[in-house]
Order: C-alpha cells, then sequence, then structure tokens
C-alpha cells in the first residue's frame, strides 16, 4: 500500500484561555482527529466557527495562531511526522511542500510590497526555481486564475487591485512553489457572492489543473459541495460525520450535519403593503463630504409598518449609505424622508428625542457595538433610562423583560460582553435596540458575521418580535437567503441605484433583468455541479473581478 | 502624483512659516537677555560715557523692530552680521564650526542609527528574552547618564587607561587626514551613540512589535521564512513611519545637542562656540547659532515627514 500524502492521526491541539474573572488555564480544542488525504484530492473541512477547522489546516504546516499549540497526535506529510521534525525541516516544509490560502487575502498581502515579490519570495527562498523562473511561473498562474493583465498585475501593490483579484494573488502564491498541499482557509467568505462564484471556479480550475490535493475549510456546506471529494463535518473540535461529498449532502447521517444542509428553511409569507407606510425614502441622492460622486442616486423606497424591506446589494452598492441617510448621519444632497406621515429633518443633531426613539440600529458586528466595560444590563437599561426616565426597579423590570424576549434571562444581567457568544451579543444588541419601543430598526448586515444556525434563531428571533411588537425592519444584507428568509419587500441595489424594487415575490419571480439574475445565480446552491451550470449560462460578467 | 507634490509643497511651506516664527522668538529672546555687551568689552571699571558711546558704535540702542528687520533682511540674503565683541564676520566663523559640528554628528549617526536598527530588530527577534532584555538594559543605562559622565569615564578608560583613543579633541585639526580626525573625536562618536542610541532602539522595538499581530506576518511565517527574516524583510518595511521620525529626532539632537560634548572634549564645534559668546553677551552670535540650529531641526523634522510619506505605498502609487 502505498502512503498517503497526508495521514493524520489524532491530532491534539490545545490552548490556553484568560475568561474574565478566573485564571489563565489549558484547554484542548480539538479532541483527537483523523484523516487521510491522497494526492490530488480535495478535502472539505466544514463546520461553525470554534469547530476547529483553521486549526485543524494550520496543524498540516505545523503552526499553531496565537497561543493555540500542537499537543498530541502524529501529522505525516510526505513520509514524515511534521511535529516531531527539525525547524529547518518545518521552514522547508512551509517554503516548498505546503503552502496556505487566508480568508482575507487584503490582510494577508503585505501593503509595502509589490504582489510579485510576495508570490515568488517563497520559492525563490527555498531555492525551488530561480528568481526569473518563479516570476514566469508566477505569470503563467496569474493567467491561469483569470487576473487581468498577467504580465504586469504583478507590479501592482496590494491596495491597487480588487478584492476578488487579491484572493486569486494570494492563490498564485500558495501555487507558485509547486506544493503538493494547500490550504484554503474561507477563501471566498470575505467576497461579494458574484466575485467569490468566480474565485471559486479559479480556485477549482487550478486545482485540477495542477494536480495539487487541497483542504478546503469554509462554514458554507454550499460552497464546499462544489470543490471537495469528500468532506469531514466538525463541531466544538470533534469530527461530527466523515464521508464522500456525494454522501454527506444527499445523505447525511448525523442529526447536526442534517441541520447544516437545511439551514435556511425558515418560511415567511410575503406581508401586502398597507395603505401609509412608515418611511418613505423620497428622490434620496447623497454624497460624501467633499466628493463629487454620487453614492446613491434617485432612490425612492418604502417601509410598511410592521414589515420588512430587504435592501440587498454587494458591497459598494450604497446600501449602508442609504441608512446612514436615513438615521441623519449623512444629510442627503437632494430629496427627503417622510417618517410616519411627518417630514424627518435631514441631519441627526436637528432631530428630537422622539425622532431619535422611533429609528433604531443594529449592526453587523455586535462586539464593537458594545461598551465591553458594560454589564447586558446597563446597556440594555441605558435607552430604558434615556428614552422613559424609567429608574431603580422599573428600569431593572423592564431589562429583565427585554432579556425574556431575546430569549437569554435574568441570569444574565450582570454578565459583561466578552463572556457572551457571538448570537448572544447579537441578541443583547437587538434588546437594546428594541429597549426604546422604535417603529423602524435599520438591521445592517446583523447576520453576516454569525454561524448559519445562529443566524437562523436570529432571524426567527427577529421574526417574532415583529409580530409582537409591530416594528418595521429596514434589512440591509448582502445575503439572498436571507433575504428570502424575512422580507416582505426587496429593493436590489446596484452602483447606487434601486435596481429593483417590489414585493418579495415579483422581486424574486422572473423575468429578472441582468444584474437580478447575476446575483440571483451566484447564491450557491447545496447540489454537486451547480458552479458547473451557472457558469455556463451566465448573461453578465460580474462587476467585481 | 499629483498629491504628493502638493503634500510636499505644504509641508516646505510650512516648515518656512515655522522658521519665521522661530526667528521672531530667538530675536525677542535674545534681547531680553540680562547683561550688556559693552560693559563685557570694556570691563568693569569703564566710565558710563565710554559704555554709552560703544552702545552707539555697536548699534545696540536702536529700536528693536528696526533691529530686527535689518537682522531679518541680513538673514535673507545669508548675511549673519558681525560679532560685536571681536568684530569678525559671522558667516566665516561658523561655517568652518559647523563644518566640524556636522563631521561629528555624520560619524556619530553612521554608527548610531544602523546600530539602533539593528539592536532593535533583534530585540524583537528574542522578545523577552535574556537579549532583548539585556539591549534594553544597557541603552537605557547610557541613556540616563548624563553625557559628561559618560563622557569623562570613558575619556578616563579609554584614552587615558588604555589609550586607545586620543582622550580629548583638542587636537583636532580640519586639515588632518580621515584617520587623524577620527581619532581625536572616536570617544566623542562613542558617547553621542550610547545617548542616542536607546530612544531609536526602543522605537523601532515597538513599532515592529505593532506590525507583528498582523495578517500578513503570518502568511510570512507560513512561506517557511526564518524569523529574523520576518521581521527585517515584512514587518520593518512597514514601521519606517514612526521609526523614521524617532531617527530624526535624534539626527537633530545630534547637531543642536551636542553642546556639552564639545565642551567636554574641547572640540571646536558650534556648542563650543555658542557657550562662549553668550556669556560674552555678543547677541548677533548667539541669534545666528539659534537660527542654524532651528534650520536643521525644521530640516531634518520635514525629511522625516518625507520620508514617512513616501514609504506608504498608498500614496507613492495611487490606485
Amino acid at each position: 500500500m502505498t502512503e498517503p500524502l497526508v495521514r493524520v492521526r489524532d491530532l491534539r491541539i490545545g490552548a490556553t484561555v484568560y475568561p474574565p474573572n478566573e485564571k489563565p488555564h489549558d484547554i484542548e480544542i480539538v479532541h483527537g482527529v483523523d484523516f487521510d488525504l491522497e494526492s490530488g484530492r480535495v478535502l472539505g473541512l466544514i463546520g461553525e466557527s470554534g469547530a476547529g477547522k483553521s486549526t485543524i489546516g494550520l496543524a498540516t504546516l505545523a503552526f499553531g495562531r496565537g497561543g493555540i499549540k500542537i499537543t498530541g497526535g502524529e501529522v505525516w506529510v510526505n513520509g514524515r511526522d511534521i511535529l516531531q521534525t527539525s525547524r529547518t525541516d518545518v521552514r522547508s516544509l512551509r517554503g516548498g511542500e505546503v503552502s496556505y490560502v487566508s480568508q482575507s487575502a487584503a490582510a494577508s498581502f503585505n501593503p509595502a510590497k509589490k504582489i510579485l515579490d510576495q508570490v515568488v519570495e517563497a520559492s525563490v527562498r527555498y531555492g525551488k526555481f530561480s528568481r526569473s523562473e518563479a516570476e514566469s511561473r508566477a505569470v503563467d498562474l496569474f493567467e491561469q486564475l483569470g487576473l487581468p493583465e498577467p504580465e504586469t498585475i504583478g507590479n501592482r501593490y496590494p491596495h491597487q487591485v480588487s478584492g476578488g483579484q487579491l484572493q486569486r494573488c494570494m492563490t498564485a502564491l500558495a501555487l507558485c512553489p509547486q506544493p503538493q498541499l494547500v490550504i484554503f482557509d474561507e477563501p471566498t467568505t470575505a467576497l461579494d457572492v458574484t466575485t467569490q462564484i468566480d474565485v471559486l471556479a479559479a480556485i477549482k480550475k487550478a486545482i485540477h489543473e495542477t494536480g495539487v490535493a487541497a483542504v478546503y475549510i469554509t462554514h458554507d456546506l454550499a460552497v464546499v459541495a462544489q470543490v471537495s471529494d469528500a468532506i469531514m463535518v466538525l463541531r466544538l473540535g470533534d469530527m461530527v460525520e466523515y464521508g464522500t461529498t456525494q454522501q454527506i449532502i444527499n445523505s447525511p447521517k448525523q442529526e447536526y450535519t442534517k441541520a447544516l444542509v437545511s439551514v435556511r428553511s425558515i418560511e415567511h409569507p410575503e406581508n401586502t403593503p398597507t395603505d401609509e407606510p412608515i418611511l418613505r425614502c423620497i428622490d434620496i441622492t447623497a454624497s460624501y463630504p467633499r466628493t463629487k460622486l454620487d453614492v446613491l442616486t434617485d432612490v425612492n423606497v418604502e417601509i410598511h409598518a410592521g414589515q420588512t424591506l430587504a435592501v440587498v446589494g454587494e458591497s459598494g452598492s450604497g446600501k449602508s449609505t442609504l441608512a446612514r441617510v436615513i438615521t441623519g448621519l449623512l444629510p442627503p444632497r437632494i430629496g427627503r424622508l417622510v417618517f410616519d406621515g411627518q417630514e424627518l429633518t435631514p441631519d441627526l443633531a436637528s432631530r428630537s428625542r422622539e425622532d431619535l426613539r422611533q429609528l433604531q440600529m443594529i449592526y453587523q458586528m455586535a462586539d464593537v457595538a458594545m461598551n465591553p466595560r458594560h454589564t447586558v444590563g446597563t446597556i440594555i437599561g441605558r435607552p430604558v433610562e434615556f428614552y422613559f426616565g424609567l429608574k431603580g426597579e422599573e428600569k431593572r423590570q423592564r431589562v429583565i423583560d427585554l432579556l425574556d424576549e431575546i430569549e437569554m434571562g435574568i441570569d444574565f444581567i450582570d454578565r459583561y460582553p466578552a463572556e457572551l457568544s457571538g448570537g448572544q451579543k447579537q441578541r443583547v444588541c437587538i434588546a437594546r435596540a428594541l429597549a426604546a419601543k422604535p417603529k423602524l430598526i435599520i438591521c445592517d448586515e446583523v447576520t453576516s458575521a454569525l454561524d448559519p444556525l445562529v443566524a437562523d434563531g436570529i432571524l426567527r428571533l427577529l421574526l417574532d418580535l415583529q409580530r409582537i411588537e409591530n416594528v418595521a425592519y429596514l434589512f440591509i444584507t448582502h445575503d439572498i437567503a436571507t433575504v428570502r428568509a424575512i422580507a416582505d419587500s426587496i429593493a436590489v441595489m446596484y452602483q447606487g441605484r434601486v435596481q429593483r424594487y417590489g414585493g418579495k415575490s415579483k422581486v424574486l419571480s422572473p423575468p429578472y433583468d441582468d444584474y437580478t439574475d447575476l446575483l440571483l445565480s451566484s447564491v450557491p446552491e447545496m447540489r454537486l455541479g451547480w458552479l458547473e451550470d451557472v457558469l455556463e449560462n451566465r448573461q453578465m460578467e460580474s462587476a467585481g473581478n | 502624483m499629483g498629491s504628493i507634490a502638493s503634500v510636499l509643497a505644504q509641508r516646505i511651506a510650512l516648515g518656512l512659516l515655522l522658521l519665521f516664527l522661530v526667528s521672531l522668538l530667538i530675536f525677542v529672546g535674545t534681547i531680553l537677555l540680562p547683561g550688556d555687551v559693552a560693559q563685557q568689552i570694556l570691563g568693569q571699571s569703564a566710565t558710563p560715557e565710554a559704555l554709552a558711546n560703544l552702545r552707539e558704535e555697536l548699534g545696540v540702542n536702536r529700536p528693536p523692530v528696526e533691529r530686527y528687520l535689518d537682522w531679518l533682511g541680513g538673514l535673507l540674503t545669508g548675511d549673519l552680521g558681525t560679532a560685536l565683541t571681536s568684530g569678525q564676520d559671522i558667516n566665516e566663523a561658523i561655517g568652518r564650526r559647523l563644518a566640524n559640528t556636522l563631521f561629528l554628528a555624520f560619524w556619530a549617526a553612521i554608527i548610531a542609527v544602523p546600530l539602533a536598527i539593528f539592536l532593535g530588530l533583534l530585540a524583537v527577534r528574542y522578545r523577552d528574552r535574556w537579549p532583548d532584555k539585556s539591549i534594553s538594559a544597557t541603552t537605557l543605562t547610557t541613556i540616563s547618564m548624563p553625557e559628561f559622565v559618560i563622557g569623562y569615564i570613558l575619556m578616563f578608560i579609554l584614552g587615558v587607561k588604555l589609550n586607545w583613543f586620543s582622550p580629548t579633541a583638542v587636537g583636532y585639526r580640519p586639515d588632518a587626514d580621515l584617520l587623524t580626525r577620527l581619532d581625536s573625536i572616536a570617544i566623542p562618536i562613542l558617547v553621542l551613540t550610547l545617548v542616542v542610541l536607546a530612544h531609536m532602539m526602543r522605537m523601532t522595538r515597538a513599532a515592529i512589535l505593532n506590525v507583528m499581530q498582523s495578517a500578513y506576518i503570518e502568511t510570512a511565517e507560513l512561506k517557511g521564512l526564518t524569523r529574523f527574516a520576518v521581521i527585517s524583510r515584512h514587518a520593518f518595511p512597514n514601521s519606517i513611519s514612526p521609526v523614521i521620525n524617532v531617527i530624526m529626532l535624534n539626527l537633530a539632537y545630534l547637531v543642536v545637542g551636542v553642546v556639552v560634548v564639545e565642551v567636554v572634549f574641547v572640540y571646536p564645534g558650534m556648542g563650543q562656540y555658542l557657550v562662549d559668546h553668550v556669556t560674552k553677551r555678543d547677541i548677533p552670535v548667539v541669534q545666528a547659532c539659534g537660527m542654524i540650529f532651528a534650520t536643521i531641526y525644521i530640516g531634518l523634522n520635514l525629511i522625516a515627514d518625507l520620508v514617512s510619506i513616501l514609504a506608504n505605498p498608498r500614496l507613492r502609487h495611487p490606485r
């Protein structure tokens, strides 16, 4: 029997944690994982955050991020246990045999150096290729990965190319030293859907053409289904299920895998618009100070009481700018806002406290939207006191009611944000917005930073609260699945304009305009062969590549 | 590139404005100084009439605004005036001494700057281990001791006991050959190096540690680079901006702050010249020295600004 390229046995990984009010101690975060990987095959590692996917991926480079240490087991690469080998050998492993593609190419490229210098660095340093050989290899890879101007793009600095291009450059960087294994760690997660699909296709093609083995790490089962031969499902450092892609997608055995496969099963029937909208944006055109470019042009949308308007689009489409206009952070250049029948003053400073109360916001990053030195009780209690003047026992009772509403309960009242999970933090932010008893809440990508199952929970909570409190949502997102789950009406934004607007069923049924078609078709579907089908049937090139 | 040119022009204009304000400050400061140059020249026994005559002759009785405008006009045409006490042309006297001071500062910088950066890189490489700690301890010790103490200690050990270098710079002649000149200023160079090392080294260390958390450092490590290559090739280029500012402050100090060292080692530089003329209440010389020091200070900081702008690829290569 020939030895597989990678053989991992009983891999155990630990870290030191520093919980508040407790002594630092060591915990185990990966509890004995085994797998084999043959040359030229692709293994998908899938799981939610904290599952240990990246940690396992980096272990094949004998690397632990931060305070993470590999505490036990064996990792055999090319016939030697890399956990036992010398430091010099580990460096040559990283330089030539195994390479790594990270989630954020934008952060992973050195801003002070040209792309080409960074792409060829490892190959040249380990003498695999001469400088000129490595450069011509890099140019070939740029071309293979579909980058524009492959001959010269390497002479640019990282900030001079787009996010999708940079992610492909990162793939070229990983492939340049001709490694036998590449670890792809969420390489498309930070990209827009229409860009993701191109990068995904480029990566798949490169894997196929170079015959390299790969470990593909992601939380998105639909994405991994497109590229991998086998999938391992991980949860909290344990292997849940391991099988061929076919088997995991079509006939998962474990309950957890089933939940992952069937995620986003929320049904929300569309409500018909009421007669008087709670908010009307009329002919809004806005630009940022000291720039001439209009970020929003002629935006006309309405939100009805107790309903949800989903604003969907890619980064740079103007969705968040619309939120800034409505909240008064960015007074529009032209146009006006009518809230509950009353004209709303354009700038924040001149709005009454009552106006402010009616309009609340929830943000994408719950961690940074809360003061880390305040307890949950203080955070939620603040708007209760500010808007309604409640104090003492009354205030506390209201906070407890709100905690019940977000399904967390009184136990959390004295905790600090650092002691909460990502989903719990977002719930606290929801409670803080609700505390003002607003008529409209602007939700800016509130589920984007969360794992799919947790995001599902948040969406269900938001829908329940909408029924009880009759609050309207302006829901900003780039994720079509989220839109399907919760919207009553939809505005598709593209380059600062509303491309398509109307009730959910109308917007999401054909005939589509080209952009909406591109956007909808780019959302990964959980079936094998989806990627090839889509690329064959596309009408329009995506903008961001 | 348009944006860089306009930033440059802006900085230079700002520097000139600053120099103008400094000239005002120096002028006002020096006329407020107590003492009387005529008294200094003629001595305690001079008659009031003789003093008055001499003051009239030297022109120190004229209204301050008139004197300032005269002086400023001279500065703009490159004429620093004449010394009151000796009647010497200041341009000529300062020219020689400035060259000496710059010679000393140059050699101190040549040694101190690369050494400080190297030690900073080394301190990051062995962070919190003994090399880091001993580098920090040593440089902090040398910066904490006054220059004249280090000066006399080194003079005693290296100059007198071991007799490696000439103990003072008394024998310094600008027209001697380079080796002889370096021999006479070897100990002053060493003293200055020890004095400026710590500041630059610690800034290098802190600035690099700051970028060591970045994702691109992880990328570099995962390319299999050695730790020192990661630090010097990937971390250092991103920490140039804060480091260059501190380097320039220290270079300015090497020119401007060497007064004590020059006096200790009897080196014929600007410092010695300035001190001499302060005691003689020779205002034009003091003013001239002040302006030259200010120009060097502002000029070096201007260079620091420009270098840190140019070190930023986003400004150098706009999208």
